[in-house]
């Protein structure tokens, strides 16, 4: 498919192409994006300047300083140049050599084609975040990251499989979610980091300083009144812009393929892959809303309260960002994505083939088990009635209820005196019970798609005669 | 507020008795009597033969009526609307349906004829247990409801929703599904033709496929 384009070149049959990965307007529009980038990196580069930031050269190098604001010139100068390029060369798509080269491509695609490597990554990255956080939140950084991505997206865009994904009306907004949460997050860490520094040193957070108190009218009310004419401009904006897509009309015989949820709920869409939909449809959800509600009374750590910090509250905001991170938006990504017909994982540059094979076949825990054992499954006899069958069934699915019951009634007590000791003391046992009980439930879901991954894992506990699955 | 005031004073002057009856009292003056009310003071209740709380009372009257007003309507609607649900006549094709003999469904063969109309997929198949049967299934993936695709190159069928997997025969293999797909009856008519009937179904895991309703002998093709 990749190579395609270099066939029909040879063969002058450039226009035949039905999926072209590049043509005339993609490079024309490349061209602005570009063009844009280089503005923003223009005004940075001012910025640096302006701060007078110096960058240390290593030894070998000749030690040193060169001005940071020379390096984002010198960077900007090339998206300029790469601009013009993209300008001049749009009239002849088939020799343009600007693109994303297929060993990128097929690299990238092996990462996020399989659940289990996305999933890695996205953790990894995770905790990579974490580790890193001091430099990562240092606006250079910050800055150089931003451009990484619109430069991944930017030369992404001479895919066409990647244009159908991410330029579907669907999903514009939600590659904008996905800026928008990365710019938080790091708004969060530059924040945290300045007042963790300043507690090392023995000073107050910043915002006990800095705690000038404003009127409500005018500086509150003006600004909420330019951020609603902003917010209404972009939303007519989008509106014109982006054309709601309508699909065909609903048939109770004819799913659509792929059938996707809204993209704030393919997080529990994601779930109920793995687990049954009494669970991931009614349970899990109930647990996350009430568990969330639960946090201010499970919380016993008085620091943090009314200004932005990590080291004083590793263990919460760690929590709370694993959970929002790779398990909220990273499901989100990937059901937005990746997920395409039939349900299956496609990488970004990859083509939605409805006949993609994944080779899967599930098996319950009660089958590893009896199989394991070289039995047969406990079975009751045929024609035996419910009294008769149910302890068969229990019997069969022993293994499951039991690995159900030490998770949930015995790992808290285990962890209790465990990792969790400064917990439970501070907590007291009912706040530690609900505390402990929560975490698990979190912790299920990761644990069963990773199982679900490694060893095709279905249930736990399959009891299909009493809908009964975990 | 009037009960209060007026308990105190009661309760003040037992007090007072009770002082006066103790034993070696010194002599106390007799107390003056007491003096008659005056009109203002008297009870307004028995005067007017209406107190604050009847008033208040009287001012919620049409409140009470008017919700409980609103609560019988809204029980009405309520009943009207169960009603609702059961219509007189129902615009729906009959349950049972004859979808032509038995040998326009050749062994091997998954029909998709009558997935549009009527939500079945006929399966012609030796895959179940090794006997050669002819089976309707309804097309309802058993994990949320969605309609799976039947995979003619993959024969399989694969739901859009979740992922969930089906052999040829019904079975589920892949994906969350947790049971097999329906079967729903299959009878041979007098005419000759097999006759649909969804307004029962046969589950796998219940031991319900054994029942000699839910398919038709594949060899008489």
């Amino acid at each position: 498919m990749n190579s395609l384009p270099l066939i029909t070149s040879w063969l002058s049959l450039g226009s035949l192409e039905p999926h072209p990965n590049v043509t005339p307007s993609v490079i024309f529009g490349l061209s602005w994006l570009y063009f844009i980038l280089f503005l923003m990196n223009v005004a940075w580069t001012w910025r640096s300047f302006k701060k007078g930031h110096h960058i240390d050269m290593p030894a070998f190098a000749g030690g040193g300083h060169i001005p940071t604001a020379a390096v984002w010139a010198v960077y900007s100068t090339v998206l300029m140049l790469v601009s013009v390029i993209h300008f001049s060369c749009s009239s002849s798509p088939e020799s343009f050599w600007l693109i994303m080269p297929d060993f990128a491509k097929t690299a990238v695609d092996a990462v996020v084609a399989d659940a289990r490597y996305f999933f890695a990554a996205t953790s990894i990255g995770f905790v990579l975040m974490l580790l890193f956080r001091e430099w990562l939140a240092r606006p250079n950084v910050g800055w150089a990251l931003l451009n990484l991505s619109l430069l991944f997206l930017t030369i992404s865009m001479t895919d066409w499989d990647f244009r159908q994904i991410v330029g579907k009306p669907d999903n514009v907004p939600i590659v904008a979610m996905l800026f928008i949460v990365g710019f938080f997050t790091w708004v969060f860490f530059y924040r945290a980091n300045e007042n963790d520094r300043r507690a090392a040193q023995g000073l107050p957070p910043v915002e006990s300083v800095n705690n000038e108190k404003v009127l409500t009218w005018p500086d509150l009310v003006y600004t909420e009144m330019i951020c609603m004419i902003a917010a209404t401009a972009l939303l007519v904006l989008w509106g014109i812009a982006l054309q709601a897509p309508l699909e065909e009309p609903a048939s109770a015989v004819k799913t659509p393929n792929p059938s996707k949820a809204p993209w704030y709920f393919l997080g529990l869409q994601e779930m109920l892959v793995y687990y049954d939909p009494w669970l991931a449809g009614v349970v899990f959800p109930s647990v996350i809303l009430g568990g969330m509600m639960a946090i201010p009374y499970i919380d016993f750590n008085k620091l943090g309260n009314g200004y932005y910090t990590f080291n004083e509250r590793k263990f919460a905001i760690t929590t709370f960002m694993f959970g929002f991170l790779p398990l909220w938006v990273g499901m989100i990504i990937l059901g937005t994505f990746l997920r395409g017909p039939n349900w299956n994982v496609f990488g970004i540059y990859e083509f939605w083939d409805v006949h993609k094979l994944e080779a899967l076949n599930n098996v319950n825990l009660s089958e590893y088990f009896w199989y394991g054992l070289g039995k047969p499954l406990p079975m009751a006899p045929a024609g035996s009635d419910f009294w008769k069958q149910a302890p068969y069934i229990l019997l069969r699915e022993a293994p499951g209820f039991l690995a159900i019951g030490f998770y949930l009634a015995a790992l808290p007590g285990l962890m209790a005196g465990t990792i969790f000791k400064k917990f439970f003391i501070r907590m007291g046992f009912v706040r530690y019970m609900v505390f402990s009980n929560l975490v698990l439930m979190m912790a299920a879901l990761p644990l069963k798609m990773v199982l679900r991954w490694a060893v095709n894992l279905k249930y736990f506990i399959a009891i299909p005669e009493w809908f009964f699955n975990v | 507020m009037l009960n209060a005031v007026r308990g105190k004073s009661a309760g003040a002057s037992a007090e007072v008795a009770a002082a006066g009856a103790a034993p070696a009292a010194p002599v106390k003056p007799a107390l003056p009597p007491i003096p008659v009310k005056p009109p203002a003071a008297k009870d307004k209740k028995a005067a007017v033969g209406v107190d604050r709380r009847s008033f208040v009372a009287a001012c919620f009257a049409p409140v009470v009526i008017g919700f409980s007003a609103m609560a019988a309507t809204s029980l009405i609607w309520l009943l009207d609307l169960a009603r609702f649900m059961f219509p007189n006549v129902l615009v729906e094709p009959p349950t049972a349906f004859k979808i032509g003999p038995p040998s326009d469904y050749p062994l091997g063969g998954v029909s998709t004829k009558w997935l549009a109309a009527r939500g079945v997929w006929i399966v012609h198949t030796d895959q179940y247990k090794g006997r050669n049967l002819i089976y309707a299934l309804a097309s309802v993936c058993t994990h949320l409801g969605c309609t799976p695709n039947w995979l003619e190159g993959e024969q399989k069928y694969k739901c859009p929703c979740h992922g969930s997997g089906f052999y040829v025969n019904g079975i589920n293999f892949e994906g969350p599904a947790p049971r097999p797909l329906e079967r729903v009856g299959l009878k041979l008519a007098a005419d000759g033709q097999l006759e649909v009937d969804k307004s029962v179904k046969f589950q796998e895991e219940m031991g319900q496929w054994e029942d000699s309703n839910s398919y038709v002998d594949g060899s008489l093709v």
